[in-house]
């Protein structure tokens, strides 16, 4: 039924039930942080609260239209995603390894995986300080910081992947006389992939993480860096400007990487 | 294709860590390394000692686990009322669960600056951004669980005519257990990592990550090593404590695979 209301809204009419709904959902779902908003604009405009506590949202639009004029916030933005680029990239590919050697041999796993979980135990921001120590204070210690969040769940998501390959697909590569790079490369990459790709989500995640916490503790530019120098100067519109510009890029990259998720596995779903 | 023996597996799994241990006492034995970046292990022995005897180390350690515990329980406690909301009342969760899916996007770490300022650099400050980290993951895990309650039951529900603490109680917290195990899990193991990071960013008072981050600022290596390794075993012995945790509330459900 509506199915044939959905149609008619299409032709002409724009607002169907169904569209009706959803229309209303979408308000609903405005109302609260209107609230939020218009609780924060009249506490700030009769100084409920001293400005240095709660900027009022005009001074905050303000800053961050001038930031983003200037192409400070860019700037930043870019230093951040920089580092993560990178540092991802080396972690991402370090796990990739390491999860299909241990992955391939038995012996490799038996003779890695005790230490690696030993290290891994150690949160990513334990890690810091010592660091700081050995390699200083440069980009360095970033990308380090950075390819440990993404090492771990990549390694883990990679090695499991692998040893949960279906051994009918393996009985049809034996069966077919595959080489061992043939097996490794029509049958186990390929069936490893989803596994691989939640690795990727987690270690992205970590990645970015990762670099607020090495942002925040040592850095001159940066988004992390932004919200220190904020802070420092009680300046709590740099601040807030700043920690949306990071909700934003976590948001972005998880969502594309959902959308690339969809696209690589499409042949799954054809499949079914 | 047999399985190497529980020995063997053993022996291959200490190899590598004996390995290092020996490369490092020889390294800084022969002085190949600069000592102030790789002291001794007796060095660190040594260090570990007088923290632990002259210096109170299991005090300072103890002012960090009570943080950790005090903002997990007010964030499982809170996460959990707080997703029983959304999940009672389509309208609740209508109304808010879009503002929180966007705040939620904003890295942890990134909130301290603000709760900083709000909630200044004392304990008051620390607890808040743990509980923090604990309500996220509790409040996602539990609202999925919920939502996937048998359609049945709340039928049955209706027909009873419970009203909304009954059905709370008696059929959403039970029907989302296992996954509120998970999210309590999860926000057993974020709350270590933000008892830490509110350790090092907010570094006032006692604890294990003021202790870290006043060794590198003496450049005391052996202090740094002491408390890093410290984090981890205490990291590892929480996670340990939640599997256990979540094995015991679930031991009703029959053993599954997944």
């Amino acid at each position: 039924m509506s199915a044939v209301v959905e149609t008619t809204g299409r032709a002409g009419l724009p607002l169907s039930p169904a569209r009706l709904q959803r229309v209303a959902v979408l308000v609903t779902g405005l109302i609260f942080p209107l609230g939020l908003f218009g609780l924060w604009w009249v506490a700030s405009a009769r100084g409920w609260l001293p400005e240095q506590i709660l900027p009022p949202p005009a001074y905050v639009y303000q800053t961050g239209r001038d930031m983003i004029l200037s192409g400070e916030l860019l700037y930043h933005t870019g230093v951040s995603l920089g580092r993560v680029v990178i540092g991802f990239a080396t972690g991402a590919g370090l796990g990739l390894l390491l999860g299909i050697a241990m992955g391939l041999s038995e012996t490799v796993e038996d003779y890695v995986k005790p230490l690696f979980l030993a290290f891994a135990q150690i949160p990513t921001l334990g890690w810091i300080p010592l660091l700081m120590l050995l390699v200083g204070i440069e980009e360095t210690l970033k990308i380090i910081i950075i390819a440990k969040g993404a090492i771990v769940p990549m390694t883990m998501n990679t090695l499991a992947g692998i040893r949960d390959v279906s051994p009918k697909y393996l009985e049809v590569g034996r069966a077919l006389r595959f080489s061992r790079w043939q097996t490794l490369r029509l049958i186990v990459l390929p069936a490893a992939v989803p596994s691989i790709f939640t690795g990727i989500r987690y270690g992205l995640t970590h990645s970015w993480t990762s670099l607020v916490g090495v942002e925040l503790l040592a850095s001159s530019e940066g988004l992390g860096y932004l919200l220190v120098w904020g802070r420092q100067m009680f300046w709590l519109d740099t601040v807030i400007v700043a920690m949306i510009a990071i909700g934003l890029v976590g948001f972005v990259m998880d969502k594309g990487l959902n959308r690339t998720e969809l696209l690589i596995q499409r042949w799954k779903r054809q499949e079914l | 294709m047999a399985r190497a023996s529980r020995l063997v597996r053993f022996r291959r799994g200490i190899t590598l860590p004996i390995l290092l241990l020996v490369a490092w006492e020889v390294s800084s034995r022969t002085g190949l390394v600069d000592a102030r970046f790789l002291p001794s292990l007796e060095d660190v022995v040594a260090t570990a000692k007088r923290e632990l005897i002259d210096n109170d180390l299991v005090g300072e350690l103890g002012f960090s686990l009570m943080r950790n515990i005090a903002g997990f329980l007010i964030g499982c406690v809170l996460g959990v009322a707080f997703a029983s909301l959304l999940a009672l009342s389509q309208l609740v969760d209508r109304l808010i669960m879009p503002t929180f899916n966007g705040l939620k996007q904003i890295s942890l770490l990134a909130w301290i600056p603000l709760i900083s300022v709000w909630f200044g650099f004392g304990e008051q400050a620390k607890i808040v951004f743990v509980a923090l980290a604990a309500f996220i993951p509790i409040v996602l895990n539990t609202y999925d669980g919920m939502r996937e309650a048998p359609a049945e039951l709340l039928e049955v529900a209706r027909a009873l005519r419970f009203n909304a603490r009954q059905k709370a109680l008696r059929i959403y917290i039970p029907a989302a257990m296992p996954s509120i195990a998970t999210g309590v899990h999860l926000g057993l193991i974020y709350a270590w990592l933000a008892t830490v990071g509110a350790e090092y960013f907010l570094a006032v008072g006692p604890g294990i990550g003021g202790l870290v981050i006043a060794g590198r600022e003496r450049f005391d290596m052996a202090m740094v090593m002491v408390g890093v390794l410290i984090l981890g075993v205490v990291g590892f012995t929480l996670n340990r404590l939640a599997y256990g945790l979540e094995a015991y509330l679930l031991r009703w459900r029959p053993k599954q695979t997944t």
